[in-house]
């Protein structure tokens, strides 16, 4: 056995030092495409045992690479340098509420939806609502800025953090930010440390920030027979004074396969649909639930569908909740993207996935989070067929492409990982990208925390076969 | 790559699986080892390594013979992947793989070709069993722990055994029981083995509810061990022919209903065709077989012929068997009828869904593992604080017994089978 996993072994108990090939395999995937064996799995339960482990790699020099519940959907926690994998999915959960300065305590650990629970029971709540906040780590949300849903109205992560401990790359422990809604003391650390991927530091603790818990939701879905007019409608709705909290977009692709896989009673010939979520006051929603119904006939809907009971709302949440296992079913292996574009180029974004789609002769469905722009486009393939997945690596490419050129991003919510490493100098330029790579290197100076993501390494490319 | 080993080990249906994590929070195994290897999106994925020859057989075994196999991943999985499909093809393959030790072989060779199949050993256990505790032998070797000294912690388990009945009056058993006036329904009982010779009252208990429904009830003699615990232990071939000869007894005549009270025999009675290649014969007729199959619970409020008399001022929580709510998917029934019996309060405690650690023989074969998930429960329970654990399977009727010895709680607290909680309400015939 090598010296370095001798010494990890004196330093944390050794039940949760895994080096057996079971064990090694069981962290060597996450929720996106690839997989990589890491040489050994260590399970910390204290900063300071956090910290000892990043000193000890700093002395080796073997990478680390932290990981929460690995529902990761761009392979941030994925050892691509083997090494160490840090599982923080086993820290102690901790959740120290302070209602009344309206914050929250919470350890790495802590399911993020178990912190909005916390809440609620405060008339609280915790917005960031990504679609596996059941499963996933606080943790994990934080180093891959995780948004949600809930994200038109109310931002994603970041924008929900007030400060951070963290252990340093080099095994230090510090706190960034503190307590309070203001702070503007120096430079913002924990903007820096949220979304980056796990690179900078391991995140140990968060305060995060709580807001009232609005006390009324209304659900309307809305059919187009174009998809331009629905993305034309979103734009109308947002500039006329509303605010939803929720509007979500589906094609026809995805809620043909949703219909096929648990039936919803969903429009199967409409070409889009809507699914808008108001919060707020009973009386306000009723007006505002008003208004949406005069936009949506004016910009020449279909249908506007009201739920009538509380259930008939939550089975159209529930529907839109089962296109990603839906569209599974039409081919094993999904790409999930979520390139973002300015909302109102959501149509011209539609359009461009469409061509690429007949281009390379690849399934191509979208949906996702239209109301921030932020959309899903999925491709649907078959891993094991080597010839089609050098089709799918062109059609993402032009896909990010396109995004660019529509003023957008390459993430939105997912993160960069290691698949969209490549196209980083695209988005960023030259010089933008190397503004990033000196904050890491000087943070990093040994490149212990997770290398081979957020920057592509010489010469990378996207690669989704393997012959 | 070996095909042949993809094919033992239902690696089509490994990519079912898009390891997004939803099943790691409902998994017993994933809390109480902490770890990823023991999660069901773990093992679908080391499945899916031994196929591509990336891992062997013998990495499997370990995390394959912890997971309880209690389906509650299942019912959180949004792409419905074929766990338990996988789960028994990796079972048979380890078995195949000669990777047991071999003082384990032993006991599960003589388990599983002599002991569960046979009603005279199964009657010979209750026998032994009814000596035992009535001829002051259990006081004896109790107080000298001669019990503490037999293997596989059998003494913590038969210090919780109910008493049983005598040779004499299992044997005056009628094999057919007609209601006087005409039936409403006619109902096959599937006795099951463990039930049968443990929980012999209650499966008088479940006959007589059956009768005062308005049922008549037959008993075909020929019919035998189910073969879940086979299926669980990689013996394919032995379950397969215990399911045959189950279809044939109970073909001997036509019934409404086949009723069970054994959430672990009725998840598997209803998986007889999945046995049986499509189009064939046999597919058919398990089909059929399976069709008819119901759990006590869900025929009594089918029949809907019940008045319960008697109040039973009393405190209860209900735990259900996982193979019945995961499997059989009957979730319902139980509570509608424990609501109906006057002076009983029912609550609910934290994740009844929570396995208890019984999960057939895994708590006698992996006891430290059966623990840990026991002690779990038992915190959810006494947070309800009842002073009954009612459930429907008897693997998990005797483990909640232990339960609450192991919580120190003999005095308040007691773990009792459905029926035998709607027995004690005196159900009278509703006309």
């Amino acid at each position: 056995m090598d010296e370095w996993i001798e010494e990890l072994r004196r330093i944390i108990p050794e039940k949760r030092v895994l080096t057996d090939l079971a064990d090694r395999h069981s962290y060597s995937f996450d929720a996106s495409f690839d997989e990589h064996l890491p040489d050994v799995v260590v399970q910390p339960k204290t900063k300071q045992e956090t910290a000892d482990v990043l000193k000890l790699a700093n002395r080796y020099r073997i990478p680390v690479h932290p990981r929460g519940s690995g529902t990761c959907l761009s392979g941030g926690p994925l050892p691509v340098h083997g090494g160490i994998v840090l599982d923080m999915s086993q820290y102690p959960a901790e959740i120290h509420l302070r209602p009344r300065d309206l914050t929250v305590d919470v350890t790495p650990s802590v399911l993020t939806a178990n912190i909005n629970k916390a809440a609620e029971e405060h008339g609280l709540m915790y917005a960031p609502d990504p679609s596996s906040a059941h499963v996933a780590t606080i943790g994990g949300n934080l180093a891959e800025n995780s948004g949600g849903p809930r994200g038109l109205k109310y931002g994603v992560t970041k924008d929900h953090v007030l400060g951070l401990e963290v252990v340093t790359p080099e095994g230090e422990i510090i706190r960034t930010g503190g307590r309070t809604i203001k702070n503007v003391t120096g430079i913002d650390l924990t903007k820096l440390i949220v979304g980056s991927e796990g690179i900078l530091g391991v995140i140990v603790g968060a305060t995060l920030k709580l807001m009232p818990k609005p006390p009324a939701v209304q659900t309307l879905m809305v059919t187009f027979d174009e998809v331009r007019k629905a993305g034309e409608a979103i734009s109308q709705t947002l500039t006329s004074g509303i605010l939803p909290s929720k509007m979500e977009f589906m094609d026809q692709a995805c809620v043909t396969a949703v219909e096929k896989f648990q039936p919803a009673g969903l429009p199967v010939d409409a070409a889009a649909v809507i699914i808008i979520e108001l919060d707020g006051h009973p009386e306000t929603l009723k007006v505002e639930k008003r208004l949406i119904e005069e936009i949506m006939e004016d910009m020449g809907a279909l249908d506007v569908i009201i739920p009538k009971t509380n259930e008939e709302a939550a089975k159209l949440w529930h529907a839109r909740k089962q296109v990603s296992p839906a569209i599974a079913k039409i081919k094993p292996t999904k790409v999930s993207e979520d390139a973002t574009v300015p909302r109102s180029k959501i149509p011209d974004f539609m359009d461009r996935l469409q061509i690429i789609k007949e281009k390379y002769d690849v399934e191509v469905v979208a949906f996702g989070h239209a109301g921030d722009g932020n959309l899903h486009p999925n491709v649907l393939c078959d891993k094991r067929d080597v010839e089609e997945m050098k089709r799918v690596e062109k059609a993402v490419e032009e896909m990010f492409e396109a995004a660019l050129e529509l003023g957008g991003t390459l993430s939105g919510e997912h993160g960069i990982g290691t698949m969209k490493a490549p196209f980083m100098e695209l988005e960023l330029g030259e010089v933008g990208l190397d503004m990033m790579k000196r904050i890491k290197e000087s943070w990093d100076p040994n490149g212990i925390l997770n290398p081979g993501k957020v920057f592509p390494e010489k010469g990378q490319k996207l690669v989704l076969h393997h012959e | 790559m070996n095909s042949l080993l993809q094919e033992q080990l239902s690696y089509d249906k490994t990519f079912d699986c898009v390891q997004c994590g939803y099943c790691l929070p409902a998994c017993p195994t994933y809390e109480t080892m902490e770890r990823e290897t023991h999660s069901p999106r773990g093992r679908i994925n080391l499945v899916k390594m031994v196929a591509e020859g990336k891992a062997s057989v013998e990495d499997l075994k370990e995390p394959i013979e912890k997971c309880l196999g209690c389906m509650a991943c299942t019912t959180v999985c949004p792409t419905n992947v074929q766990y338990g499909e996988i789960l028994e093809s990796a079972k048979h393959v380890i078995d195949e793989h000669e990777g047991k030790s071999r003082p384990r072989k032993l006991v599960e060779n003589f388990m599983f070709q002599r002991f569960f199949p046979s009603t005279a050993w199964m009657d010979s256990l209750g026998h032994a069993t009814w000596l035992y505790q009535s001829s002051g032998l259990k006081k004896v070797s109790q107080r000298f722990g001669l019990t503490k000294r037999a293997p596989l912690h059998i003494h913590e388990f038969e210090a919780v055994l109910p008493e049983m009945p005598s040779p004499k009056r299992r044997k005056s058993r009628a094999g057919r029981y007609v209601r006087k006036r005409p039936a409403t329904a006619k109902v096959a009982f599937f006795k099951g083995c463990i039930m049968d010779s443990v929980f012999y009252e209650t499966n008088q208990n479940t006959m007589e509810l059956l009768l005062r429904s308005g049922a008549e009830v037959v008993f075909p003699d020929q019919q035998t061990c189910c073969g879940a615990l086979h299926a669980h232990s990689g013996k394919v071939d032995a379950s397969v022919e215990l399911a045959k000869r189950n279809i044939e007894a109970f073909e001997e005549e036509s019934f409404d209903y086949i009723v069970n009270n054994a959430g672990g025999c009725g998840a598997r009675l209803i998986e007889y065709p999945h046995l049986f290649e499509k189009g064939t014969d046999w597919h058919s007729r398990a089909s059929a077989f399976a069709a008819n199959v119901k759990d006590i619970s869900e025929v009594l409020v089918d029949l809907d012929g019940l008045r319960f008399e008697q109040s039973v001022p009393r405190t209860v929580t209900y735990q259900p068997s996982c193979h019945l709510r995961n499997v059989q998917k009957v979730t319902d029934a139980p509570v509608a009828l424990l609501e109906k019996v006057p002076g009983l309060t029912l609550k609910q405690m934290d994740r009844p869904e929570f396995c208890c650690g019984s999960a057939g023989i895994y708590n006698i074969v992996n006891y430290e593992e059966a623990m840990d998930v026991l002690d779990v429960k038992m915190q959810d329970v006494c947070g309800v604080d009842p002073d009954g654990i009612v459930t429907s399977n008897p693997g998990c009727l005797l483990q909640m017994k232990l339960g609450v010895v192991r919580e120190g709680a003999g005095d308040r607290m007691e773990a009792v089978h459905l029926v035998d909680v709607l027995m004690e309400a005196d159900p009278q015939p509703k006309t």
